[in-house]
């Protein structure tokens, strides 16, 4: 399988007027493309950060990252930040629109990822309107019109309450798999990286480094859902809860 | 139809409303018979405080001798004219001051200490300065209206949700394109309420201009009434003024809840 992304050991220093910390450090993995790879780690251990930098959002100190040539990336945050004075379609349009790629071809596209994601009826909606799963799924569709080779998902289910959250995280992989995406996913549940991913980053508290990466491989791997109910799950869950440094 | 209860239960907020208004009106009406009856049985000095039927006689005498609407158009016109400048002026420093955070920086004390200076005591030096004509009354009032809203719609600007901005910049967004898809829709209803501050700021100020200069407008009218001592004229001064600052502060109610539909 070709690599869509090499990161070789990035560093990330924060400045402030009292102090420097080092947030990321020593972070060095090598990514196939389709493959869904899930980062955990404390809270607060500089998990995000590792997303933004690759994003774009902030500069790194130090390190190398390199996408594969010509390489789209969406990225998805922990709201779903609707727009609310725009409309369902509007609000998907909206990376479009911004970097001057609206046209007949681009919107026929979002419109059919709103057909084929069950939204077409709410596309003239406005988000109060719509339940915290379908806002969930717009944001997804938002970040998809852009047609992204790599999405960044950042705790992308945080907001939910725990039964959305499950048929959300179940959604969005489906949809995810079918568009034939690689994935970056930022977490602090276990569950729900083991559910979802191929491959498990587990970083160190402050500055992260790489702790340990886990492959996940489950029988009858198929839905996130699905998958809770593996018989490896409890395994994998037990593995990765002893290497994390959670404090109460 | 709705259930008994229900029904029940609209009728109790129907009365409810109803006595809130029958208490505002006879509040009104009691306050305007008592004035009267006090004054007709020379229990209160109507030289010096007027009656209800004096300012009626005032107000009837001014609309047939003198310009009456004169002084009452000239009065919203000074209004509105200080008000959409202070209003334009507000948004666009506003934007500049976004836009470029170190001119926000720079000018940030001079904007507080000009915040917290009474402005009329700037009076005297907008007269020598601009003339005593109108042009310095509506300066008066643009004084006091821009720089607050400055600071309310900049503040706006400032406080709007980091993640919606973040998703922005994820995009690439340029700073044009921050400004006009997120910043101005997102602040609209904050703009909308600095608007209603503005338009009794810029009232304010014009009636304070009057005070100091002017030989029309209702201001002028309340300051001669007082200078030959003719109560009767500075009270009719008073209540035309209450009715005009009520109707503008509706007319902006009005137009912000045609405009917030969405």
């Amino acid at each position: 399988m070709t690599k869509i992304l090499k990161i070789k050991d990035l560093r990330k220093i924060y400045h402030t007027k009292r102090d420097e910390t080092l947030a990321v450090d020593n972070f060095s993995f090598t990514m196939s493309d389709g493959e869904f790879v899930a980062i955990v780690g404390p809270s607060g251990c500089g998990k995000s950060t590792i997303l933004s930098i690759l994003c774009g959002l902030e500069e790194k100190t130090d390190g190398e990252i390199k996408f594969r040539e010509n390489t789209k990336i969406g990225y998805m945050l922990q709201q779903d930040s609707l727009f609310e004075w725009r409309t369902v379609l509007d609000n998907c349009l909206l990376g479009l629109e911004i970097n001057h790629n609206l046209n007949e071809e681009t919107k026929n596209y979002v419109l059919k990822l709103l057909n084929t994601y069950g939204l077409s009826n709410f596309s003239n909606s406005y988000p109060p309107n719509l339940s915290g799963g379908m806002r969930q799924r717009v944001a997804l569709i938002r970040t998809l019109a852009t047609n992204p080779d790599i999405l960044l998902l950042d705790e992308p289910f945080s907001a939910l309450d725990y039964q959305t959250r499950l048929a959300v995280s179940d959604d969005v992989f489906k949809i995810i798999k079918s568009e034939g995406k690689s994935v970056i996913m930022v977490t602090h549940d276990l569950a729900e990286a083991i559910s979802m991913a191929d491959r498990i980053i587990i970083l160190s508290k402050r500055p992260a480094t790489i702790k340990k990466i886990f492959n996940i491989e489950l029988t009858d791997k198929s839905t996130p859902i699905n998958n809770r109910k593996a018989k490896e799950f409890a395994h994998y869950y037990e593995l990765i809860w002893k290497e994390i440094d959670y404090h109460v | 139809m709705y259930s008994l209860e229900h029904q029940q239960y609209l009728k109790k907020i129907k009365r409810h409303n109803f006595l809130v208004r029958l208490t505002q009106l006879s509040i009104i009406t009691l306050f305007i018979i008592l004035w009267q009856v006090l004054a007709d049985y020379r229990l209160i000095n109507t030289f010096i405080t007027s009656s209800p039927k004096h300012i009626i006689k005032t107000i009837i005498n001014l609309h047939q001798t003198h310009n009456l609407y004169n002084h009452i158009l000239i009065t919203i016109y000074e209004t509105i004219i200080s008000f959409a400048l202070g209003t334009m002026i507000g948004i666009v420093v506003a934007t500049i001051l976004w836009w470029n955070r170190f001119i926000a920086k720079v000018i940030d004390p001079y904007l507080t200490i000009l915040n917290s200076l009474p402005k009329v005591a700037l009076g005297p030096i907008i007269i020598i300065w601009v003339g005593a004509a109108m042009d310095s009354i509506i300066v008066m009032a643009l004084l006091i209206s821009v720089i607050i809203t400055i600071i309310d719609i900049y503040h706006g600007f400032n406080s709007v949700n980091p993640i919606k901005l973040k998703l922005m910049q994820s995009f690439k967004a340029t700073k044009r394109q921050i400004y006009f898809k997120l910043l101005l829709p997102s602040n609209f209803s904050n703009i909308i309420s600095t608007l209603k501050i503005n338009i009794s700021m810029s009232l304010i100020g014009v009636i304070m201009g009057e005070f100091l200069v002017s030989k029309q407008g209702i201001g002028y009218l309340i300051m001669y009434g007082s200078q030959v001592f003719n109560l009767d004229l500075v009270m009719s001064g008073i209540i035309i003024l209450c009715i005009i600052a009520a109707i503008m502060y509706y007319l902006v109610l009005y137009v912000e809840k045609r405009l917030t539909k969405y």
